[in-house]
């Protein structure tokens, strides 16, 4: 029965990481870089939702919208001011420059909200349901439907919409997607702003999971959420599905049968051996590298 | 694009020439105005950046508030709070001890948090500074040299507390213990408490370690599963806060140290959760006292919160440096090894009362004789437990 309570409470951390991986792999298999300010974008998510739960009182779901709205906004505004003007840079001037976004976003928000925590509210998602000897959240379960339905109507919008094809001709060659009448760079904003609206969701599904909201609270989501990108293919969005859920049920069984200290090391350990094995990840497709 | 960078720039420059030319200034102001003593330069670096900045954000402002008070005693300033940032990292406190150094530093707050402590205290005792860190409280820190003093108690004794206090209170009951094991903070606690429990004979039942994570799930089924009725939490409590929250229906009793204070504080916590929990604190902000009450009062004020023990501790640390000076007649020309020839021998004699205790002494060592003082959380205030 233990087993059974320990892969329901991995199945809810591995969803959350789930969704945020989701954005990690959007923006990289689209823009082909990685978004290291996505953790940041979370706790934005986070404050926005907070604040707007808290001290305006608006209604639940209208502050989900806001939020999403936020972000997504928010998500357009670092693309186009701090990647766009580097699209043409070595890769590696764009991954430092998104690690520099994330901690002026951090520092940013220590400025205007302060260093202390605060509790999000969870009286929102609160509850369970006794299934024979196992207490199961709500939360859970709605947790892991969003990430269902997620990861199904992105990968119908990827695969089947105008928008879609024109994001996949962008991550298949930019130039020649600017040459077939494509406006590269609204595409590359609209992955950012989706990407960032899923950020939106994670930051109040994680928070109503684990209520204390920080400066740094999207930090070490955000980087386990990255190795579930890794993991399931990054790229993939159904890897980043089931890298989000491996990770997540992983990380709570080596926590249970292993050591609660070594459960981090057992992640990743697992996650160099996939890529010893598989290096593309669990879905990830062999790209042949053009020189 | 460019033109924007452009005024930017011109911006910056035009700012910057203020800067220089407001820093001339003052420097002026030192220099010719012989009448007014030069101001005692008080040097001290803590996280204000990062994920432990609520810890040196805190004892800034209680350094900031203490200094304020002195130099308004004084009618002339007294003291010159010059507080760097090291974001709880040693490579960057020793930078930033460097930089006191140049900016004359003469007295010390030394570090907000323990590893930088324990980095710059070699240096600060070889420059020959007394320095007093406010919150340092491992057990080392004090050994580095004669100059080096703590104002909260160490981590052993709070351990040792601990499981002293356990065990009158709750003879013969089954405990547990979840600590942080990336915390030296944490860790030390949990050596000394884990000692004395085996000396006491007491009854720990099941202990889990957390690095850095947000769900405790699993050590809170295993505590449960052992059938705990009393958890020691040697954490801060912002982890404890969750940990509270994640429990759901088990309910043992909590026990926490200085840590934990300001769970109450933690914006929008259901502080019907902290119903009953036990910490050792040397501070509770909601004391009647004179003194608490006008700390706590100014520092709502400037900061729209409720000060939590580490500011507490900065601002006593201050009135130690201040004590000190006073008694000794230092000056703010002295260099700052004379002042800690002078200063050193009146505080290792000197008998303080302040925020965080009082009739406090400090031995030779540099460590000082708090003991910590058990409360429980009853209808979201401390009550004393005894």
């Amino acid at each position: 029965m233990d087993f059974i309570l320990y892969l329901i409470n991995g199945l809810s951390l591995g969803s959350v990481y789930a969704i945020i991986a989701l954005g990690y792999t959007m923006v990289y298999g689209i823009a082909k870089m990685l978004n290291f300010a996505h953790g940041d974008v979370i706790m934005v998510g986070a404050y926005t939702a907070y604040f707007l739960l808290v001290s305006y009182g608006v209604n639940f779901y209208l502050s989900i919208l806001i939020t999403m709205l936020v972000c997504a906004l928010l998500g357009i505004i670092v693309e186009r001011l701090a990647y766009k003007p580097l699209r043409s840079a070595s890769s590696l001037s764009v991954l430092i420059t998104a690690i520099g976004v994330s901690y002026l976003l951090q520092n940013s928000a220590q400025l205007f909200w302060g260093t202390s925590s605060k509790m999000f509210p969870t009286s929102f998602t609160n509850g369970s349901f006794s299934f024979s000897d196992v207490n199961i959240p709500y939360l859970t379960i709605l947790t892991i439907i969003v990430c269902i339905i997620i990861t199904v109507v992105l990968q119908w919008f990827v695969n089947n919409t105008k928008t879609g094809s024109a994001m996949r001709a962008c991550a298949e060659d930019k130039g020649a997607a600017l040459l077939m009448g494509i406006n590269v760079n609204n595409t590359i904003s609209i992955t950012f702003a989706i990407g960032s609206a899923l950020a939106a969701v994670a930051s109040i599904l994680l928070c109503s999971a684990y209520p204390s909201i920080s400066p740094t609270l999207g930090s070490m989501p955000g980087i386990k959420a990255f190795t579930a990108a890794v993991f399931g293919g990054i790229g993939s969005i159904p890897g980043a599905f089931i890298g989000g859920l491996l990770l997540g049920i992983i990380e709570i069984l080596s926590k249970a049968y292993i050591s609660t200290q070594l459960s981090d090391a057992v992640v990743f350990s697992i996650l160099i051996l996939v890529l010893l094995i598989k290096p593309t990840g669990i879905l990830g497709k062999k790209t042949i590298e053009k020189v | 694009m460019k033109k924007l960078l452009l005024v930017l720039l011109s911006v910056l420059c035009v700012f910057s020439l203020v800067a220089c030319s407001g820093g001339g200034e003052t420097a002026d102001d030192g220099g010719s105005d012989t009448a007014a003593a030069t101001p005692i330069v008080v040097g001290g670096s803590g996280p204000l950046t990062g994920p432990a900045a609520l810890y040196g954000e805190a004892v800034k402002r209680g350094a900031e508030i203490a200094v304020a008070e002195i130099n308004e005693k004084e009618g002339t300033e007294y003291f010159k709070l010059d507080f760097q940032d090291d974001a709880h990292d040693p490579e960057q406190a020793r930078n930033a001890f460097y930089k006191l150094l140049d900016d004359g530093m003469q007295v010390s707050l030394l570090c907000v948090t323990s590893a930088p402590c324990a980095e710059v205290a070699p240096l600060t005792q070889e420059e020959n500074i007394v320095a007093i860190t406010p919150s340092g409280s491992r057990d080392d820190i004090a050994t580095y040299g004669e100059n080096i003093f703590q104002m909260c108690f160490k981590d052993s004794n709070q351990g040792i507390a601990s499981a002293d206090y356990i065990n009158t209170k709750f003879p013969g009951a089954k405990v547990a213990v979840i600590y942080q094991s990336s915390v030296d903070y944490s860790k030390g606690i949990y050596q000394t408490f884990a000692d004395r429990a085996a000396e006491l004979g007491m009854n720990v039942v099941e202990t889990q370690a957390f690095t850095d994570e947000k769900d405790y799930s699993v050590q809170l089924k295993k505590v449960q599963d052992a059938g705990a009725e009393v958890v020691f939490l040697p954490i801060y409590y912002d982890e404890a806060s969750l940990i509270l929250t994640q429990a759901g229906d088990y309910k043992p009793v909590w026990f926490g140290v200085d840590g934990m204070d300001g769970i109450l504080g933690v914006e929008n916590f259901d502080t019907s959760l902290a119903e009953g929990v036990y910490l050792l604190t040397p501070f509770a902000a909601d004391a009647t006292d004179d003194l608490t009450v006008s700390f706590v009062n100014k520092y709502n004020e400037l900061y729209a919160e409720v000060p939590m023990q580490f500011a507490a501790d900065a601002y006593d640390a201050v009135y130690v440096l201040y004590n000190a000076c006073k008694e000794a007649k230092v000056t703010g020309d002295m260099s700052a090894s004379d002042i800690a020839d002078a200063i050193r021998p009146v505080i290792t004699s000197m008998t303080f009362s302040g925020l965080t205790g009082s009739g406090v002494t400090w031995a030779a060592s540099g460590e000082v004789s708090k003991s910590p003082m058990a409360v429980v959380i009853q209808n979201g205030v401390y009550v004393s437990a005894d």
